[in-house]
């Protein structure tokens, strides 16, 4: 055939859709993430872990541009190390947040990525920073993503102050599960990582195993 | 002036057990429109074209009715507006929630979407403030509610839908049809449940 064309999808860019989740409980923090990625209409990626470690106990999940916001992740990861051995213990999570925060806000023309911050440290406990935009700010829970608006309503009703780790574990799948099901930019399996004193832990939920609802 | 989807219009009809339907609306601008007795009919989109036809609709509906001397179905009423909506799909911009019970299948939901497409749903929302509250229909809706369960499930979705859009607020209206008959519930903002964060 002659001068065959090029998918349309080679030439979109890559973008993570998404639905990511913070939650603060007390006692550490539980994050939650979708794994679709996608170039235009085509899902290029549907196993993506979109939970990007940036210190033993501190998490961030990415949203936006894959590349933006994996290029954030990296960076970052790289300064808290510097910043670790300059101070000679574990770094704050509101140190990571503050890094993460004052990339996005610097390039915040050029770049389109949201980066939820959430982890333990051993002064403030479990927390969850907001870095939409290049703003700061420390919230109970964080939503993002374009699969976030669709949830909105159901994390305003659900969500209660001094939730145990399984419940926050349970609000994360749920809301996931909502937000992957009408948000065609989000799907695939549910990432989620459980962060306290005690360590992190990673766990994956396959597309069967998550809760299915009325209509399904 | 054409207001496209920016009003304060959150509109949730859900379907209880076999003798009753519920069917809510939020805002400040009239977009509950009675087409029959027991027929209301929502609209969004551009409030000029929904009118226009929702009018045209209202007197077809009413001469219907004469000739087959007895209240029109809800889907006759849902075909009637779709039946526009799709003839004149490029000059209108309307979507409609049609809701009502008749005396062959009880409660029934349509929607009628921007192209001109029918179909039934149990629970259904629509306007700007409806995408925030998806989530919240998904998880918590239930087939075979009770009238309170219902109301009160309408009730909430539409406060957290006001909470999260700006351009929602106000009070709620209720309009809740029966094989009875049509009762208006009107919720004003500060007898509306709250959430943790207020």
């Amino acid at each position: 055939m002659l001068g065959e064309a090029e998918p349309q999808w080679l030439s979109e860019e890559v973008k993570t859709g998404t639905t990511i989740i913070a939650i603060e409980f007390n006692g550490g923090v539980v994050l939650g993430s979708d794994s679709r990625v996608s170039a235009g209409e085509s899902v290029v990626n549907r196993v993506m872990n979109k939970l990007s470690p940036l210190h033993d106990k501190i998490y961030c999940a990415l949203s936006g541009s894959a590349a933006d916001a994996q290029t954030i992740a990296e960076v970052v990861n790289y300064q808290l190390d510097v910043h670790s051995m300059e101070i000679g213990e574990d770094p704050k999570v509101r140190s990571a947040a503050t890094l993460v925060r004052n990339i996005s806000y610097k390039y915040k023309e050029e770049m389109s990525a949201h980066l939820i911050v959430a982890g333990w440290d051993r002064k403030d406990g479990g927390q969850v920073f907001a870095t939409l935009k290049g703003l700061l700010t420390r919230q109970p829970f964080a939503v993002g993503g374009s699969g976030s608006s669709y949830v909105y309503g159901f994390v305003d009703a659900e969500y209660r102050k001094g939730m145990s780790k399984e419940e926050s574990q349970q609000f994360v799948v749920n809301t996931l599960a909502l937000a992957m099901n009408r948000d065609g930019s989000s799907g695939g399996v549910a990432y989620l990582v459980t962060i306290d004193k005690h360590g992190t832990e990673e766990k994956v939920i396959l597309g069967n195993d998550l809760p299915t609802f009325f209509d399904q | 002036e054409s207001v496209q989807n920016s009003q304060t219009n959150v509109m949730l009809h859900t379907k209880l057990n076999d003798t009753s339907m519920e069917y809510v609306s939020s805002k400040t601008i009239n977009k509950v429109i009675q087409v029959h007795d027991q027929i209301f009919c929502c609209i969004a989109g551009s409030l000029a074209d929904a009118q226009a036809v929702t009018k045209a609709a209202k007197s077809h509906l009413s001469f219907h009715s004469v000739q087959m001397e007895s209240p029109p179905l809800v889907i006759a009423a849902a075909s009637v507006l779709k039946e526009l909506c799709y003839k004149n799909k490029e000059e209108l911009q309307a979507g409609f929630i049609t809701a009502g019970w008749d005396r062959k299948k009880g409660p029934q939901v349509y929607v009628v979407s921007l192209g001109g497409m029918l179909i039934s749903q149990s629970v259904t929302i629509g306007g700007s403030g409806s995408t925030f509250i998806y989530g919240y229909v998904d998880a918590k809706y239930k087939p075979d509610m009770t009238r309170e369960e219902c109301q009160q499930f309408a009730t909430n979705a539409l406060a957290l839908a006001m909470g999260r859009d700006n351009v929602s607020g106000g009070v709620v209206h209720l309009v809740v049809i029966t094989e009875k008959g049509v009762e208006h519930v009107v919720v004003p903002g500060d007898k509306l449940p709250r959430f943790h964060d207020e």
